[in-house]
């Protein structure tokens, strides 16, 4: 399949990493010859420089024989005008846009066929609905839901006091009282599939999988309080912020806080979010946090816009003791470097959104027994992937024992129904079921055959 | 440094040289010639050997290869591939020399065809086969092979692009269609199916299939390895013919064949390289046959000489249909010309490549225009492409690392006290790949009377000629920074 991506910023180059990853034939336009000279010398791409929203170059990207085009430019116009001009120029082809200014997002949606464009998508409030779900939710780092919502796949960390702590996971179940199946642990930065044997240690980080019940109850088993969120502090007055702002004001119970440097857009936030409370200040300010009661927030959310920025106001929140934290981090490369700092839950917008692309194009192909939904866990360096099983898969009815998975992968669960299964040696998958994989190190999964030896 | 990637890359191309010497060994065998065949045979082990011995060095090789590594791993390939393919000359005792048949391998490999040899009828079938064979591999590329054989790292990661931008000549390396691997598969395919037909044009020319191979070979790689002693002159013209037009071909860029498929005929037709390529060769072909028509018998005759040697120089193969050491000065000196424009970019042709030479001539037009008028701001375009600066900046650079090596060389093998005539085109034929110059070196002459220093100096040019000068300076320049400490990262 021949894909244009329009735009190699951040969203450009996750996706242009990802998707020559899974072997598609990728094209990268942007004006700027040296980000593009960055994306060949990477990526097994074909590069074209130009406008992205004028027909010479969409030509010479090929936009008659391509099949997708995903327009990421930094301007909403200009992604809305490339998707335009590449629609016309060629009837066939799926668009995918990327508009992040919310007063576009009526219009688009309307306007969806004079504009040409299949799916768009808002790394912003995708980030934005993200973190909503980990405040209404606190106790875990993050949360994946698969099968309709039934299954999550939790993040956790293992502290020094934890009960998880120097456990076997052979010896989990005596601690636990709920069905739940470690998935993937991510230690030193690389993510593995563990086995029965496996001691977790400190500082582990744990993929935990187990139907939405049982997860509170593990938090439970594993003494982990967890009170309703009702004070939610925001460094800085980006986008993000103002989404979840948005998102969260509908609940009368959280107060809601917004930190921002600029004067202008402080004005802008309290016209548009009249319930909320806006500050101008410096969010990196100790002293103003402090007078803005930080030691009474239960949620702190750092989004100033610069990654730096954010893992200093975020570390000063974890030494607070906060109850939750979440940190935006949006430059990949930054996450290796800092993943054992204390930041909480860390959100990348632009692998957010990359997901959901990876998602379309995988359902693009239209595969027999293709993914139904995709999560990437562990700092991308693992995907639980959601799959049907069908008549063309193989060792149906087969009890998991006799089976040979290829490695770095595990089972994670199996839905029958309405029943949810945290297999075991004896479970087994049967035609009509889903179930969920969990695939690590790089291992290129995208149809549920691939998992067999 | 990454060297553990760059072992494995060497594993690979020691495995795939052991490949390629399979046939010289069968033809030994075949031919009964016993020392030769056991030559090839132990090299074959030693090579596959080799690549054991770098398989097992390049385990848990860190991914990150970057463009330093891309130039450093092709150059050293390089060297490492002749220094095993001059091998089977020494065991076999056909080049007693191992310098000598260094010298006789990197000429192969870098599609040079300048030979030591006095007599080239005195060697055995199967060298005279890995001679003209290593004109083969050289022409496209022994890495560029690689890459359409093996998935790009692993991984399917893009990093191969520096080892292909680094093999392949041309001021601008990019690719046909978005997979590498696709792209360097795809030029293969052309190469070979250009070689095939050349065979088969030759075979209708009635001569032996043993003879029509090696000649295509050496044409398909623009090599000019001759097998008979006065190279081309005893064939029939309707060979030196075909072999003007093959050598012609194999000059054009190969994305112009691409582009021929995807019927973009227009596009061929309007490029600039191509234009400014066909109308050297016509001019060149004129106003040749106009100088030396007193010395042959009738027009067609000349023109028959003149358009084989013209092609065969501007395409830097190196056959000669007649000694043309005794032409007119006028003609020497056109040829001499050819000899550094070579033909085009993105063939296997060695030399400054014609989209060099445009983008200095556009260059300099442009800077002359800036002395009249210092304020004007101005693009230098090919093909109504602006050309990026850097790219300018690069041409102009390679012109200058072109000079200095040039005189360099010259220098040096003066030492051996030999005509300025016959040293400076010794240089000049050996760095632009071409074969034969004038004089001591001549198309009937050979470069046996070099020392051994001089020998190793022209090795040295053939090499930076054929990879386009960077990868051989960066690789003796010495300011590569220091190992890096190698952790293991999962990309």
């Amino acid at each position: 399949m021949k894909i244009l991506i329009a735009g190699c910023g951040d969203v450009g180059k996750t996706l242009a990493k990802q998707l020559s990853a899974e072997g598609y034939d990728l094209t990268l336009m942007d004006a700027d010859p040296e980000v593009l000279e960055t994306g060949i010398a990477r990526y097994d791409v074909m590069t074209v420089q130009g406008n992205c929203g004028s027909m010479d170059t969409l030509r010479r990207a090929g936009v008659k024989k391509s099949n997708l085009l995903i327009a990421c430019t930094g301007s909403d116009e200009l992604n809305l005008l490339c998707c335009m001009t590449a629609h016309t120029m060629n009837p066939r082809l799926h668009t995918i846009a990327r508009i992040r200014d919310p007063e576009y997002l009526e219009q688009v949606y309307a306007m969806r066929d004079a504009f040409g464009i299949s799916m768009t998508f808002n790394p912003e409030q995708d980030a934005a609905t993200e973190m909503e779900r980990l405040i209404k939710y606190p106790g875990f780092l993050k949360r994946e839901s698969f099968l309709g919502g039934r299954v999550e796949i939790a993040e956790l960390r293992v502290d020094a006091d934890s009960r998880l702590c120097n456990v076997a996971l052979n010896h989990l179940s005596g601690i636990v009282k709920c069905q739940i199946l470690i998935c993937a642990v991510l230690r030193d930065g690389v993510a593995t599939i563990p086995d029965g044997n496996f001691i977790l240690e400190e500082g582990d980080r744990v993929f935990v999988t187990a139907s939405s019940d049982d997860l509170s109850m593990l938090l439970k088993s594993l003494g982990i309080v967890t009170h309703r969120v009702r004070r939610v502090m925001i460094a800085g007055g980006g986008t993000v912020a103002y989404y979840l702002a948005k998102g969260l004001k509908n609940n009368r119970s959280i107060e809601i806080e917004v930190i921002e440097k600029d004067a202008e857009r402080c004005r802008e936030l309290a016209e548009l979010l009249p319930r909320v409370k806006v500050i101008k200040g410096d969010a990196c300010d100790r002293a103003l946090l402090e007078s803005e009661g930080l030691s009474a927030t239960d949620t702190l959310v750092s989004t100033t816009g610069l990654d730096e920025l954010n893992v200093i106001t975020s570390l000063y929140g974890s030494g607070r003791k906060l109850s939750q934290i979440i940190t935006v981090l949006d430059r990949m490369e930054n996450i290796d470097f800092i993943a054992d700092l204390p930041l909480g839950s860390v959100i990348s917008p632009s692998k957010l959104c990359c997901n959901t692309i990876v998602r379309y194009v995988r359902a693009m192909q239209k595969q027999a027994g293709a993914a139904v939904t995709i999560h990437t866990i562990a700092d991308g360096r693992a995907e639980a992937i959601e799959f049907p099983v069908d008549l063309k898969t193989r060792f149906r009815n087969t009890p998991l024992k006799q089976i040979k998975l290829r490695s770095n992968i595990r089972l994670a669960c199996i839905a029958r129904g309405n029943e949810i299964i945290i297999p075991n040696g004896d479970s087994y998958f049967a035609e009509g079921d889903s179930v969920v994989v969990v695939v690590s190190g790089g291992t290129v999964v995208l149809n549920l055959n691939d998992i067999f030896d | 440094m990454n060297y553990k990637m760059m072992f494995r890359f060497y594993a690979l191309v020691c495995l795939l040289e052991g490949v390629f010497l399979i046939p010289s060994l069968c033809i030994g065998i075949a031919d009964g010639t016993q020392r030769t065949a056991l030559g090839f045979a132990v090299t074959m082990m030693l090579s596959w050997g080799l690549a054991l011995l770098f398989k097992l060095l390049s385990r848990n090789a860190p991914k990150d290869f970057f463009a330093r590594e891309g130039f450093i791993c092709v150059a050293s390939a390089w060297i490492l591939l002749s220094l095993i393919g001059a091998l089977p000359f020494f065991f076999s005792g056909e080049i007693p020399n191992y310098i000598d048949a260094l010298f006789e391998t990197v000429s192969g490999f870098t599609t040079t065809g300048a030979s030591i040899l006095g007599n080239v009828e005195a060697l055995s079938r199967a060298c005279l086969y890995w001679r003209s064979f290593s004109h083969w591999i050289g022409g496209m590329g022994v890495l560029v092979f690689l890459l359409a054989l093996v998935p790009a790292g692993g991984k399917n990661e893009g990093f191969t692009m520096h080892l292909f931008r680094a093999e392949s000549p041309g001021p601008e390396v990019g690719k046909l269609v978005p997979k590498l691997r696709q792209t360097a598969a795809m030029l293969y395919i052309t190469y070979l199916v250009l070689t095939v037909l050349n065979f088969i044009f030759l075979m209708l020319g009635d001569i032996p299939v043993f003879e029509a191979v090696c000649t295509t070979l050496g044409t398909a790689g623009t090599g000019g390895f001759g097998i008979k002693n006065d190279s081309m002159a005893s064939y029939s013209p309707y060979i030196q013919n075909v072999t003007t037009v093959f050598m012609l071909l194999f000059g054009v860029n190969f994305s112009c064949y691409y582009l021929l498929i995807l019927r973009q005929f227009r596009a061929v037709f309007r490029d600039e390289e191509l234009r400014m390529y066909l109308c050297i060769v016509v001019a060149s072909v004129l106003l040749i046959t106009w100088n030396i028509s007193s010395m042959y018998s009738s027009v067609g005759e000349a023109l028959r000489h003149a358009a084989f040697q013209v092609a065969s120089i501007i395409s830097t193969s190196g056959f000669s249909s007649t000694d043309f050491d005794l032409w007119p000065s006028f003609s020497k000196g056109i040829l001499m010309l050819l000899m550094v424009t070579g033909a085009c970019a993105g063939s296997t042709c060695g030399g400054m490549k014609c989209a060099r030479v445009l983008l200095l001539l556009k260059g300099l037009r442009r800077n002359i225009s800036n002395l009249l008028h210092p304020q004007r701001v101005q693009s230098v375009r090919v093909n109504d492409r602006v050309i990026d600066e850097k790219v300018m900046a690069n041409t102009n650079a390679y012109l200058s690392a072109y000079v200095v090596i040039l005189i360099g060389s010259f220098l040096l093998i003066s030492l051996d006290e030999f005509s300025i005539a016959t040293n400076f085109t010794a240089v000049l034929t050996c760095f632009n790949n071409v074969g034969p110059g004038f004089e001591g070196v001549g198309p009937m002459m050979n470069f046996g009377a070099f020392s051994y220093f001089s020998k190793l100096i022209l090795i040295f040019d053939m090499l930076a000629g054929r990879l386009e000068i960077f990868p051989m300076l960066l690789l003796f320049s010495g300011s590569l920074p220091h190992k890096r400490r190698c952790v293991a990262r999962t990309a």
